[in-house]
């Protein structure tokens, strides 16, 4: 596609990393389920295994139909590359796994996806890495709580559910100060509203199996590398052996030297997915990509039926607080207004006035909304937080999360917006009335 | 590996492979605001393959100390100072972009001491639009935008898995430009190509088998912009192949094996 053009957008989600197949002219990305790829030679193996050309050997490290994926979330991110892996948490644990070992700290926000707040404050201590969970909007606690071994840290663009909005300008110059990146979590918001390396964020990271994938039918994940973040430079000598120095595992391959800005992907790809082996199918990575066709349409979507809904919600006397960064009384509505102009989301939770048994009286009177435990289908849904996505977390750190006992989270979906208002009212109904 | 060069440490990126003397040589020079990673397709190869592989970062570039050139004889002068410091007698030279005119005039310097030269991406005269000289000096960001947007011909390169090119690129371009807080290494290298005049006499002075490798479809530097220097080459009886490769100015990284191959079997005739 040659041009003076810079595509927007809306033609990367569709074009970007795929061309007509050379092979058979088919238009559509060939889903190539195949574990590996003959050699043409023993010296074109030999150069593939080596890193010596391009290539594909075997589907764990690289496939085809991935490759388009990666290359298409790279583009809509405005980074340097991706991988595809199989879940979010993998590409967390990817993210994490790549940088550091034991020993090592992390300094994260506490408004976290529960899973994610269970591998770092659980999981990956008892691998000898350690977290500092800090308020997301604390600023001095980010600065006060950076140690000589911390080497990452990580936040979620909008914290989940409380839609705290990471202020990922001053919080990576923070970061970046200790000669350390920042990670970013930006499933909740996906590309389409916020591109977290133009405000200076250094990995981002997605569970594909929500808005990306947008259909409610995959498990995936993908981490993308902004290719900006100095590994070995001043501030970060000596902090990233793993990425500056030879690597046994690997020809001794130095990977800042062998890419000036696509090291951490070299060494996530050449070690993590070959080792942990947490790797995508095809199927999957096809599926995906039939999702980010349409992103930016059902992003609009999203968004329009998401302000319906949270202006009818807090319209009703029986709700108590409706936690959504387009309200003034949102503590993160200024910082929403400059970060996230789309707007923040359509991911938020709402509570009730009323008691626990009040709140399963709604859930259950729901229709239109499905009660899962998933978050950017295309369906709305919705889920009681300390129940089950953050049921491990203490009563602190649900409270230090934005999650009270009442706190129930909507995803709102692509249907009539007057459908899911009526299915909402329906259910406040016979929520009050259960409470009489 | 670094190497003291006129009192500054100087890198190169040797493909994984010590220096060998007993190798051939083969000297990689990158293009404006590009450093050795952009070779990475190619020069690991070549290292693996019976060749000592210098892929350099021009001085004053990234990993580089040094003043950079401030013009493309400045270059060539260091490409000479390069072989010296290491000792070789005779090395191929390979550059893209700038690079190639850069490797160009140190054939020309060099005479016999250049066995092979390889120009990929190349042109002759190498003018720049001054707004784009411009842009480079008062608003980078845009230029390299510009640089970028003008490489591609492609929205799907098969560059490697995951990597997605024009990002690379954009991501390369601002890491170099800010590795030198003296020089905008932009602008002085575009004014360096747009300002050198040198190119006929300098194809005249070639003593070795000249390569092409061309992007059919590059806008930076369209083909037909180096019809001049070809002809000039053939008229002067060097030994001149061309090889189109169905790609813009990303050569490397559009079409890798088909450089690489091109680069390759030129060396290995």
């Amino acid at each position: 596609m040659p041009g003076y053009s810079d595509p927007g957008f809306d033609t990367l989600a569709l074009h970007a990393g795929a061309a007509p197949d050379p092979a058979t002219g088919a238009r559509a990305v060939p889903i190539h389920l195949t574990t590996s790829f003959v050699f043409e030679s023993s010296d074109q193996a030999a150069s593939l295994f080596n890193l010596e050309r391009p290539g594909h050997v075997y589907s764990r490290i690289s496939n085809p139909t991935n490759a388009v994926l990666e290359q298409r979330v790279a583009a809509l991110e405005g980074g340097v590359g991706s991988i595809a892996v199989a879940s979010g948490q993998a590409a967390l644990h990817l993210a994490v796994a790549t940088l550091m070992g034991a020993g090592s700290h992390i300094v994260a926000s506490t408004a976290l996806y529960g899973g994610s707040q269970n591998l770092l404050h659980y999981t990956l201590a008892r691998f000898g890495i350690e977290t500092t969970f800090v308020k997301p909007g604390d600023i001095d606690a980010w600065r006060a709580a950076v140690r000589p071994n911390t080497k990452l840290f990580f936040g979620e663009t909008v914290g989940n559910p409380g839609l705290e909005v990471l202020d990922i300008p001053t919080v990576s110059s923070i970061a970046h100060e200790a000669g350390v990146p920042l990670l970013v979590d930006s499933t909740l918001t996906s590309p389409w509203l916020i591109q977290p390396f133009e405000h200076g964020a250094d990995l981002v990271y997605h569970s594909a199996t929500k808005f990306l994938s947008g259909h409610g039918t995959v498990i995936g994940g993908i981490v993308v590398d902004g290719g900006s973040f100095d590994w070995d430079g001043p501030r970060s000598q000596g902090k990233f052996a793993e990425l500056t120095q030879p690597y046994d595992g690997f020809h001794n391959m130095v990977f800042t030297e062998e890419s000036t800005v696509g090291a951490f992907l070299l060494r996530a790809r050449r070690e993590g997915l070959r080792d942990f082996g947490a790797c995508m199918s095809p199927h999957t990575a096809w599926l995906i990509l039939q999702g980010i066709e349409t992103l930016p349409l059902r992003m609009e979507r999203h968004m329009r039926n998401t302000e319906k809904v949270v202006e009818f919600l807090a319209a009703q006397p029986f709700v108590a607080r409706v936690g959504h960064p387009m309200l003034e009384s949102h503590p993160s509505h200024a910082l929403a207004q400059k970060l996230l102009p789309r707007g923040a989301g359509s991911v938020f939770s709402f509570d009730l006035q009323g008691n626990r048994e009040q709140g399963k009286k709604f859930i259950e009177t729901l229709k239109v909304f499905s009660h899962l435990a998933n978050v950017g289908d295309c369906r709305s849904l919705v889920i009681h937080p300390a129940s089950t996505t953050h049921f491990r977390m203490s009563d602190e750190a649900l409270s230090n999360a934005g999650i009270s006992q009442g706190t129930i989270r909507l995803s709102i979906g692509l249907e009539d917006a007057d459908d899911l208002i009526d299915d909402l009212k329906r259910a406040l109904k016979a929520a009050e009335k259960a409470g009489a | 590996m670094h190497i003291p060069i006129n009192g500054a440490p100087i890198y190169c990126y040797t493909g994984g492979k010590a220096f060998d003397a007993a190798k051939p040589t083969v000297v990689f020079i990158h293009g404006v605001l590009n450093d050795h990673s952009v070779w990475a397709l190619q020069s690991r190869y070549m290292a693996h393959h019976g060749w000592n592989v210098l892929a350099v970062d021009l001085p004053g570039h990234c990993r580089s100390g040094g003043d950079a050139p401030a013009s493309v004889e400045q270059g060539a002068a260091f490409v000479a100072a390069l072989l010296d410091a290491l000792g070789i007698e005779r090395a191929a030279l390979v550059g893209h972009s700038w690079g190639s005119l850069i490797a160009l005039e140190a054939a020309a310097q060099l005479g016999p001491r250049v066995s092979h030269l390889v120009l990929v991406g190349t042109a002759y005269p190498m003018k720049v639009s001054p707004a784009l000289i411009e842009s480079a000096l008062n608003a980078p960001e845009k230029a390299l935008r510009m640089v970028n947007v003008f490489s591609r011909s492609t929205l799907a390169p098969p560059s490697g898995a995951g990597f997605w090119v024009f990002g690379a690129g954009m991501a390369l371009g601002r890491k170099v430009l800010h590795s030198n807080r003296e020089v905008n290494l932009f602008h002085r290298g575009f004014v360096a190509c747009d300002s050198y005049a040198h190119g006929e006499q300098a194809m005249a002075q070639v003593q070795c088998p000249v390569l092409f490798a061309l992007g059919a479809q590059d806008q930076m530097t369209a083909p037909k912009a180096a019809q001049g220097l070809i002809a000039m080459a053939r008229t002067a009886g060097k030994t001149v192949q061309v090889v189109s490769l169905p790609v813009g100015h990303n050569q490397m990284t559009e079409a890798p094996d088909g450089t690489l191959t091109t680069i390759r079997d030129f060396l290995n005739a």
